[in-house]
């Protein structure tokens, strides 16, 4: 067994006194395919059998954490997991933060699919290392061992009542094989000590409270020059010339530097600019704001939101792309008794993590050691190998804590800025994004434009449903010219789950101006606001009560079978096999929810309750949302209830917090959240003008889990979409208005 | 040069006066705990305390604080056991953790000046702190939390 230590970037950060959990270095781990390990000679010191968790023989237990930290808890919940199978105590783990490596298998964490893709890997690298400490304590006290079991960090004998710890297998397991894993048997749930258990404390809590992390705008190295970048204000603009002398003038600032253009398509590319070099942040930021930039301003100058909107509108009529189709919508249309139909816009969005993009850089001896607050080491590695021109093996990318990343962080142009300005320099650097340059220059949720429309028969019931969309698509930062959705249709479009006979979905054509990328929940966002709206406006126009007419609407219990329509649905990468579109568990996270939140008792005077459900990444999430009008006669949600249905539960304290942060979300969205853009450069640039939520917008949430024994679901995102419109349908409760548009400051309201 | 006292400890600056308060105690003196989040005063990411008062460290520049008093998260307890740090590790209230020590320094405050404050006096003090992750729910309660936790102290000693 070999373990390399990087002893060089290990001092490095020592002397920083960086350290406290936040960001170890993690050491690399040998690769192991069931073979009889290899002993190197000396003393054994740490027993490996998986990429994903060691036993040191001082008794401590490392657990590697592959996936980023951005506040859904996964340096808690990823240690639950592999400690439950291993029955490891608690207070010996160890948490160790993964460099971007693929022997970890995916790292881009995004897409919630942490624990829906890791949970088994990881329950087996706990089984692993449990059973051969179990065959290694068998073997020393020559007993079988069905007699030895592992519990709270020891293996015991059963009968004797012998015990031993861990660590003094350390030598012993190591040199046993590592067993094939069919042979090996996962614990039973009723047998779980972590897993699906509400009282283990934030790996991190302490160190947060503190202040003693290390964020991505935290690392700090010797020598290090700080930079910020003054970006093109219009894409793909290129640099005509610029005066820096003021620049220069001011106090710490140590050079001006053009960067080359950004040929499109943007992929994860640097976007081009002028670099600011200062001894700290605040000389960089004022010397970027010194400069005096003349930009050959690029074709995107057309991009302006008003012509924009009302392109997108048109290119619903002409939505020619058909994503799934069932039985015939025209007809059903043409011969309708009554034809219902909605519009919905939902603008552009941009992700405010409350710590903007930032990334430290050292370039020596053909290597980059890179620090970032990353969603995705192993794409950072990649395309700083790519774009710089080096190995990927020379490139090591130190995840730091992420202070919120909500898809931002999966895009690692920041990162490639670091590696290619400490190059340049020849020193490590700290390239630091403001909030300006992160709400002027992001990938952006796309601004989208919906059209649905119903076929009624006479005693309102629904005979076809036509829903056509618009918007820019994510394909066009990977692929110049993309002008139709692609993915997004995944997202809440196609999987529509109602039981209407005849259904047609279908995209228009939209040209990009701007970076377009994924925002927490991604399309759903908008497509979950245009159906659930919709299915309410039915109920409305039925008569009937909206609860009982979703669930009339998502009809009998069944699996969808979208191959059957003609659509070609990706399922959140998952086999539908596994996870199919199952109405029963929708219908059964809606009676839940009405059941929480007293939905048929009346409400006091002011006050109307919305409903709305939704499945995205493999999960079911209904809402009821409560809103009241306050004494100036704004809307306020005072109460929003979430039944979520993941499958099963890992951690359902980080899972309830993800639901109140869903919650939180889309009043955001509901009630602020628009960019705008004028001749192509969005006009935003801060939290005056981008408003998020504040703590008195935000509502008491109550989360309900649904038990289940079924495979994890996503947990991040799938509470945004169903939030929005379940507000929406109660502001129409109260007011009677149909909100179709947002957000909903636009209209005074809030 | 100006002597800046940093959580009872003195600290040279020689530094740009009028650079704020927050990028002078991140990247000259160390203090890396107090973050940055929009350099405006809108978000409260870098509140720190002066002479016991919360101000926004990104608005206030070094030439303003003088020899005044500075607390910043790092020196709100010896040991991380401020009445506010438990309750707020008791209650699990962190997400991504980024605002935090903002979010702490202004609960800190306001139970200075108002030991047992309502849900509507907490939302009108923490109304300057932003947490994009929504823990808002989990700081009002603990606050409530740590007002008790404060009066147990009291009541202890």
């Amino acid at each position: 067994m070999k373990t390399i230590e990087n002893v060089s970037r290990r001092n490095l950060l020592k002397g920083l006194g960086i350290g406290s959990g936040a960001l170890v270095l993690a050491v690399n781990f040998p690769e192991f395919i069931g073979m009889p390990k290899a002993i190197a000679a000396g003393q054994i010191s740490k027993f490996e059998p998986s990429v994903y968790v060691h036993i040191n023989s001082d008794n401590t237990v490392g657990i590697v954490v592959h996936r980023s930290e951005m506040g859904q808890g996964i340096r808690t919940s990823i240690p639950m997991i592999v400690a439950d199978e291993l029955e490891a105590d608690w207070q010996q783990i160890k948490v160790i933060q993964g460099l971007g490596d693929k022997k970890y298998g995916s790292q881009n964490t995004d897409g919630s699919r942490s624990v829906r893709r890791f949970y088994y890997p990881l329950r087996e690298a706990g089984v692993t290392a449990r059973t051969m400490l179990e065959q290694a304590a068998a073997q020393q006290w020559q007993v079988p061992v069905e007699q030895v079991f592992a519990k709270e960090g020891y293996i015991h004998h059963g009968s004797s009542g012998k015990k031993v710890p861990f660590g003094e297998l350390v030598e012993a397991a190591s040199r046993l094989p590592v067993p094939d894993p069919q042979a090996l048997t996962l614990k039973e749930s009723k047998d779980f000590n972590f897993i699906g258990k509400s009282d283990v404390a934030l790996v991190d809590g302490h160190d947060i409270v503190t202040g003693n992390t290390t964020y991505g705008y935290d690392v700090d190295l010797p020598g290090m020059e700080y930079v910020v970048i003054a970006r093109p204000p219009v894409l793909a603009s290129a640099l005509e010339s610029f005066d820096a002398s003021k620049a220069k003038a001011i106090k710490g600032v140590i050079d001006v530097v053009a960067l080359d253009n950004l040929q499109e398509p943007p992929l994860f590319k640097p976007l081009g600019g002028v670099a600011v070099i200062a001894k700290n942040s605040w000389a960089a930021m004022q010397g970027r704001d010194a400069l005096d930039i003349k930009w050959k301003v690029s074709d995107h100058k057309v991009y302006n939101t008003d012509t924009y909107k009302q392109m997108l509108k048109d290119s619903c009529d002409n939505a020619e792309a058909v994503l799934r189709k069932k039985g015939d919508v025209d007809t059903a249309l043409a011969s309708a008794d009554k034809v219902l139909a909605g519009e919905y816009y939902v603008p552009e969005l941009i992700h405010v993590p409350m710590e903007p993009p930032a990334a430290a850089a050292h370039f020596h001896n053909g290597q980059f050691d890179i620090w970032a607050c990353t969603q995705t080491p192993q794409s950072a590695q990649n395309t700083v190998a790519t774009l710089l021109n080096v190995a990927p093996e020379k490139v090591n990318i130190n995840v730091t804590l992420l202070g919120g990343g909500f898809g931002r962080k999966s895009k690692p142009d920041f990162i490639v800025e670091a590696a290619l300005m400490s190059k340049r320099r020849g020193k490590p650097v700290k390239v630091l994004w403001t909030r300006e340059d992160e709400i002027k220059n992001g990938y952006y949720h796309a601004v989208s434009y919906q059209k649905i429309k119903a076929a009624l028969g006479p005693n309102n019931e629904v005979n076809a449903w036509k829903h056509d969309v618009a918007l820019p698509t994510i394909s066009s930062t990977f692929a110049k010219g993309a002008n139709v959705i692609g993915g997004e249709a995944d997202l809440g479009l196609i999987d529509m789950p109602y039981d209407i006979a005849n259904v047609q979905c279908a995209a228009g054509k939209a040209t990009a101006h701007t970076r377009i990328g994924w925002l927490r929940s991604v399309t759903n966002i908008n497509q979950a606001f245009a159906i659930c709206s919709f299915a309410d406006e039915l109920a409305r126009n039925a008569g009937e009560d909206p609860k009982d007419y979703l669930l009339k609407l998502i009809g009998k219990d069944r699996q969808i079978n979208l191959a059957e329509e003609n659509a070609k649905y990706g399922n959140y990468g998952e086999p539908m096999e596994k996870y199919p579109i199952d109405t029963a568990r929708l219908k059964n996270v809606v009676e839940r929810v009405a059941k929480m939140s007293d939905w048929n008792k009346p409400r006091a005077e002011g006050k109307a309750l919305g409903i709305a459900v939704h499945r995205s990444f493999v999960s079911y999430v209904a809402c009821v949302a409560e809103v009241s009008k306050k004494a100036d006669g704004k809307i306020k949600v005072d109460k929003v209830w979430l039944s979520v249905d993941c499958g099963t539960a890992v951690n359902p304290e980080r899972i309830r917090s993800q639901m109140e942060g869903a919650a939180v979300f889309g009043v955001s969205i509901a009630f602020f959240g628009e960019l705008t853009a004028k001749d192509g450069v969005i006009e935003q640039s801060n939290f005056h003008d981008y408003p998020i939520a504040r703590i008195a917008d935000s509502p008491v949430t109550n989360v309900d889990i649904v038990e289940s024994d079924d495979l994890p679901g996503g947990v991040g995102e799938p509470g945004v979409p169903p939030v929005v419109p379940a507000i929406t349908n109660a502001i129409y409760e109260l007011t009677g208005t149909r909100y179709r548009e947002l957000p909903l400051n636009k209209m005074g309201i809030v | 040069m100006i002597t800046l006292t940093v959580n009872g400890k003195q600290h040279q600056y020689d530094d740009d006066e009028n650079m704020p308060l927050l990028w002078a105690l991140r990247d000259i003196l160390n203090y890396k705990g107090t973050k940055y989040g929009c350099g405006k005063g809108l978000c409260g990411a870098c509140t720190v305390h002066l002479n016991g008062q919360p101000i926004r460290s990104c608005a206030t520049p070094v030439s303003v604080v003088g020899d005044q008093k500075i607390t910043t998260i790092e020196g709100l307890s010896e040991n991380g056991d401020h009445p506010v740090q438990e309750a707020w590790q008791e209650l699990n209230v962190p997400q991504c953790g980024y605002c935090q020590s903002g979010q702490i320094m202004s609960a800190v405050a306001l139970l200075k000046s108002n030991p047992s404050p309502t849900d509507e006096q907490i939302d009108i003090a923490m109304s300057g702190n932003i947490c994009r992750c929504g823990t808002y729910e989990r700081i009002r309660k603990a606050i409530h939390r740590a007002a008790q936790l404060k009066i147990d102290v009291k009541e202890q000693s």
